[in-house]
């Protein structure tokens, strides 16, 4: 019992300790700017709502902690500290006098980006699904995704996992159609208020067009429609079609 | 005779002169298009310095627990616990995952009979999930006492998901409200509302349900 605790103590402490320890050594390795404009703005919050507090002058230089979304939480040599947006901290310049390596955002970000996520909810033969997906980027054209999908219907329930190739010709468009093509498993449970039915696992296979919008940042909208084949145990494959429409980012 | 002696001597020399004068300018041309064939005064050897910037930290995930009080439609109110990883798209918008569960107590049919029991104690377990996206309404400070101001802010829910409740599983809708305050940098507290509608015919007839979930909880942002 006494050992228990003394134990949870200790790894605790540990935790605390090593948190400290990892601020600690972190302190003397941040990056540092130069203000180049007039001023750079403070505000107390990583947001454009949070009120300006303090600015740093020309010349002076500041410290970068670390980033939450476009916000840099910065250190001045008199030791204040305050969030700066990315905007005006990529008009800074290194010591060296080169420009600081933090970009303004940039369409270029969203047509380079590597790896996506994304949540879509719809319509899948009837019954309600809910997917979750990433994405890993080869190309500007060419993407693999995994998908899993939460279906839940009036008279059953399941769950679905899928991998699959998409192409989107046109990328650089603001609203950019795509066409994919991939395969997976479902799995389909009866409700429990049913008599019983076997529950059941497939494999399928499945064709979608679909498209994607660039709605700011690293923020988009993603609509599509698959087509999906279930090779089942049966005589008869079945054919069922999914709608869904969602949000997604990319890192 | 003598004074064409003459002429031709200084015509020679005036050759002469010219073409002197000539290669001089050459020589002297060659000198100032050449500088690098002499030897440097100083030789000047720079070592590439490999320049590694340091590496900014980037919190954008943000993984959280929480506990607090759930009221089941029908089946009372019971304790719940759960678990929260959100990601921060944009400094308004997040992406969050959400789990919480709970038990169900007893319908009041079943209190007032005694002895029927609806459900089994495994059926009784109320398990929710959702996917939901949220936006940060009203960023503010809270103050707390004179001389401390904490950044905080006032964040809208919406969702879809899945409860696990009476041997069966259902779609859910979810909304809510939440409540942040950044205690530091890295740690946040959250007082948060969320209602999880879905349909069921659980005791006979085919209705929507309300659960509203209200709970406090910490995040750690890495």
């Amino acid at each position: 019992m006494y050992w228990s605790t003394f134990c949870r103590g200790a790894l605790l402490g540990a935790l605390l300790f090593l948190h400290f320890v990892t601020a600690a050594e972190a302190k003397d390795q941040h990056y540092v700017v130069v203000v180049a404009e007039p001023f750079l703005e403070m505000h107390t919050g990583p947001g454009r709502g949070y009120p300006r507090f303090h600015v740093a002058e020309r010349g002076e230089q500041v410290e970068v902690l670390k980033r939450r979304t476009d916000w840099f939480k910065v250190r001045t040599a008199r030791g204040v500290e305050g969030w700066s947006s990315r905007e005006q901290i990529s008009r800074t310049l290194e010591p060296s006098g080169a420009p600081a390596q933090i970009s303004a955002p940039s369409r270029l970000d969203y047509l380079e980006r590597r790896t996506e996520g994304g949540v879509l909810l719809g319509d899948f033969g009837g019954a309600n699904v809910l997917a979750a997906y990433g994405a890993f980027h080869m190309t500007r054209n060419l993407s693999l995704e995994l998908w899993g999908s939460d279906i839940n219907g009036r008279f059953s329930s399941g769950w679905m996992i899928n991998a699959n190739l998409v192409h989107q010709p046109w990328p650089e468009w603001r609203i950019s159609p795509y066409f994919t093509l991939g395969t997976g498993v479902v799995r389909i449970e009866p409700q429990a208020t049913l008599v019983d039915v076997e529950d059941r696992t497939d494999q399928l296979a499945h064709a979608g067009i679909g498209l994607r919008m660039h709605v700011s940042r690293n923020f988009m909208l993603r609509a599509e429609f698959k087509s999906y084949v279930v090779f089942t145990s049966r005589e008869e494959n079945e054919d069922v079609n999914e709608w869904k429409a969602g949000f997604a980012f990319f890192f | 005779m003598e004074s064409r002696i003459r002429v031709l001597f200084l015509n020679v020399l005036g050759c002469a002169a010219l073409a002197m004068l000539v290669s001089g300018c050459s020589r002297a041309i060659d000198a100032i298009d050449d500088p690098y064939t002499a030897e440097p005064v100083i030789d000047v050897e720079v070592e590439r310095r490999e320049i590694r910037r340091p590496r900014i930290d980037t919190e954008n995930f943000e993984v959280g627990a929480h506990a607090g009080f759930m009221s089941i439609e029908d089946f009372g109110t019971s304790s719940v616990v759960g678990a929260r990883l959100a990601y921060h798209i944009t400094e308004s918008l997040f992406a969050e995952a959400h789990y919480g569960q709970s038990t169900a107590g007893k319908t009041s049919f079943e209190t007032l009979s005694g002895a029927v029991e609806l459900l089994t104690p495994s059926q009784r377990n109320f398990r929710h999930y959702d996917l939901s996206i949220g936006y940060n309404l009203l960023p503010g400070e809270a103050f707390i006492g004179r001389n401390r101001a904490f950044s905080s802010a006032l964040y809208l829910l919406a969702g879809a998901g899945s409860t696990d409740f009476a041997g069966d599983s259902r779609f859910t809708l979810s909304f809510g409200a939440g409540y942040r305050v950044l205690i530091t940098d890295w740690l946040s507290a959250h007082i948060t509302v969320r209602d999880h509608v879905f349909r069921t015919d659980l005791l006979g007839e085919d209705k929507t349900v309300h659960n509203v979930e209200f709970t406090i909880g910490l995040g750690w942002f890495f």
